[in-house]
């Protein structure tokens, strides 16, 4: 598979503060990458570097095959949003894309189709000719989507692209993300977990400059997920129910049980074991359930895990 | 082509943000009126009610009156709007973010520094060319007819001196965050050169002494202009290349 992103040793220092360290990255081409972490985990810093707006204090990073000290090649590659685009409040969005269209040298007849493409597709044509100073979070971040594709980039590196937005504008920026899918490759930061997992097929958790890990996200949540079940009885069943958990304690494979009521979450061992005997042995107690499942993990769970903010 | 692209938006801006009108504004008016207050001057304080109770001695005013009096409000008022619309002009982008959105194109940084003096630059020659057209018109009503080509060297001369500080702005506020501390920092190379300008030897050093050839070329005595020529022009290609070689370097 063809790479889009690579970094080796990539690092950067403000005085003590190690922002990046020692990143090596490898993004596919053609997927949608989110890079997650906390607030000053270092996911802007590292945007930051692949655009060239700033320069690496160790290492070196490739953005299509472009090494990112070449500022000549590499703005031609990428279609770059801050995490708080900045436009020209006097100008209109149209004087705005056609600006940024000159500056990539995109012919007349061109750059005006692509324009309106562009205004359509983000649904600014009510505001195409409206002062960019009066729009709204919302509007500015869709505008900011589409200077990054104006040159139908490759590779577009998104900054926190639907961190500021309402759930509205946040499912809005996310379906167009997913649209991207395939025809570019996204290189998305977030500190918004559920955005990560609704969107992206790879994921990088940073922590303190340093990637922590680096899966597929079907991988990663497979990896990590928690080997507990939880069951829930009838409410009339409680008191048996309660008896048949508390007789799990001396299983072997049987780590922990907490019970809460008429809801009992097992910790095992051997998940392979517990699926065969587990539901065999409810069953013969008698006690009727309303659910049995399997715990499935969230990213938000296997990120808190990852940082250590909470034991596994 | 992209030199281009980002002349034309620093023109529009200034079109669009009026900075092109006050500037307009403010150099007429001055334009106009200068020939006008030279030659009423003496007038004007006779009708002050206790101007019989002292004596004055006012000369005849003359040609050279009302070309002195252009000069200086052109001259002070161009270097303030210099300083006034320059002092953003990087630093603002900087601390907004739009320098690091138009940057991550392929928008080379000095095109990104050219652009601005030039826009500037274009914007003073016509501002002060209308001006000076305007002076010269009152001139010609209220005194005499001045050589017109030598109008326009000294016109040339004012425009000169105005980008020394168009550029020396741009050079500050490349180099800082704040817009503020740039026009500061302009305002105090003004005044260095308000001092060096009061010492004989070091006069003919400052860009200031363009004006005093300028004035001397409408008299049968003109100087040479060769050192606030080089001066001036040294000082506004040297703030350009260290504005450009700045933003180079500088983490945007």
């Amino acid at each position: 598979m063809k790479t889009a992103i690579r970094t080796k040793n990539l690092s950067k220092v403000y005085g003590p503060v190690k922002a990046v360290d020692q990143l090596d990255l490898v993004v596919p081409r053609g997927i949608i990458f989110g890079f997650l972490g906390a607030n000053g985990a270092g996911k802007t810093t590292t945007i930051r570097l692949l655009t060239g707006l700033i320069k690496p204090t160790d290492g070196e990073a490739w953005v299509d095959g472009e090494p990112i000290s070449n500022k000549g090649g590499l703005p031609n590659k990428i279609g770059y949003l801050p995490e708080e685009p900045a436009f020209y409040s006097w100008m209109t969005p149209l004087e705005f894309l056609d600006y940024i269209g000159r500056l990539f040298k995109i012919p007349e007849k061109e750059r005006k189709a692509r324009i309106h493409q562009l205004i359509e597709q983000l649904d600014l044509g009510a505001a195409r000719k409206r002062r960019i100073g009066g729009f709204s979070r919302g509007m500015r971040q869709r505008l900011g989507l589409a200077q990054a594709l104006i040159n139908r980039p490759p590779i577009l590196l998104l900054d926190e692209p639907a961190s500021a937005l309402d759930p509205n504008g946040r499912k809005e920026v996310l379906e167009m993300i997913t649209g991207l899918r395939g025809t570019h490759t996204v290189f998305m930061s977030t500190h918004i977990l559920a955005d990560a997992e609704r969107v992206c097929d790879r994921i990088a958790i940073i922590d303190q400059g340093k990637i922590l890990v680096e899966a597929d996200q079907s991988t990663l949540l497979s990896n990590y997920t928690i080997p507990a079940y939880e069951i829930e009885c009838l409410p009339e069943e409680t008191s048996n129910f309660q008896k048949w958990a508390a007789g799990l304690h001396p299983l072997p494979w049987v780590v922990d049980v907490h019970v809460d009521g008429n809801l009992a979450r097992i910790t095992v061992k051997d998940p392979a074991l517990a699926n065969q005997a587990l539901l065999s042995m409810i069953v013969e107690s008698g006690v009727k359930l309303i659910r049995y499942e399997i715990v499935r993990p969230s990213l938000e769970d296997i990120f808190l895990r990852i940082v250590g903010k909470e034991g596994p | 082509m992209i030199f281009l692209a980002s002349l034309r938006k620093e023109l529009f801006e200034l079109t669009r943000t009026n900075c092109l009108l006050i500037m307009m504004a403010v150099l007429l008016a001055f334009g106009l009126t200068s020939p006008v207050v030279a030659k009423y001057t003496p007038e004007i304080i006779s009708m002050i009610p206790e101007a019989d109770m002292i004596t004055i001695i006012l000369p005849e005013p003359t040609l050279f009156d009302s070309i002195s009096q252009f000069m200086k409000n052109t001259y002070q008022f161009g270097f303030l709007l210099a300083i006034l619309l320059t002092m953003g002009s990087v630093a603002k982008e900087k601390e907004m973010g739009t320098a690091a959105m138009v940057l991550s194109k392929p928008l080379p940084r000095w095109v990104f520094i050219l652009s601005k003096f030039t826009a500037l630059a274009l914007a003073f020659l016509g501002c002060l060319l209308v001006a000076s057209l305007g002076a010269y018109y009152y001139t010609v009503i209220l005194f005499s007819t001045p050589q017109l080509a030598v109008w326009l060297q000294m016109t040339i001369a004012l425009w000169c001196v105005t980008l020394v500080y168009v550029a020396i702005t741009l050079l500050f506020s490349t180099l800082l965050r704040s817009s503020a501390a740039a026009a500061g920092l302009a305002f105090g190379i003004m005044i260095i050169f308000s001092l060096l300008g009061t010492v004989p030897v070091l006069e003919k050093l400052t860009p200031g002494y363009l004006l005093t050839w300028a004035g001397r070329l409408f008299t049968p005595d003109p100087i040479s202009g060769w050192y606030p020529w080089l001066i001036s022009l040294g000082i506004i290609l040297l703030s350009l290349v260290a504005a450009c070689m700045a933003i180079e370097r500088q983490e945007i």
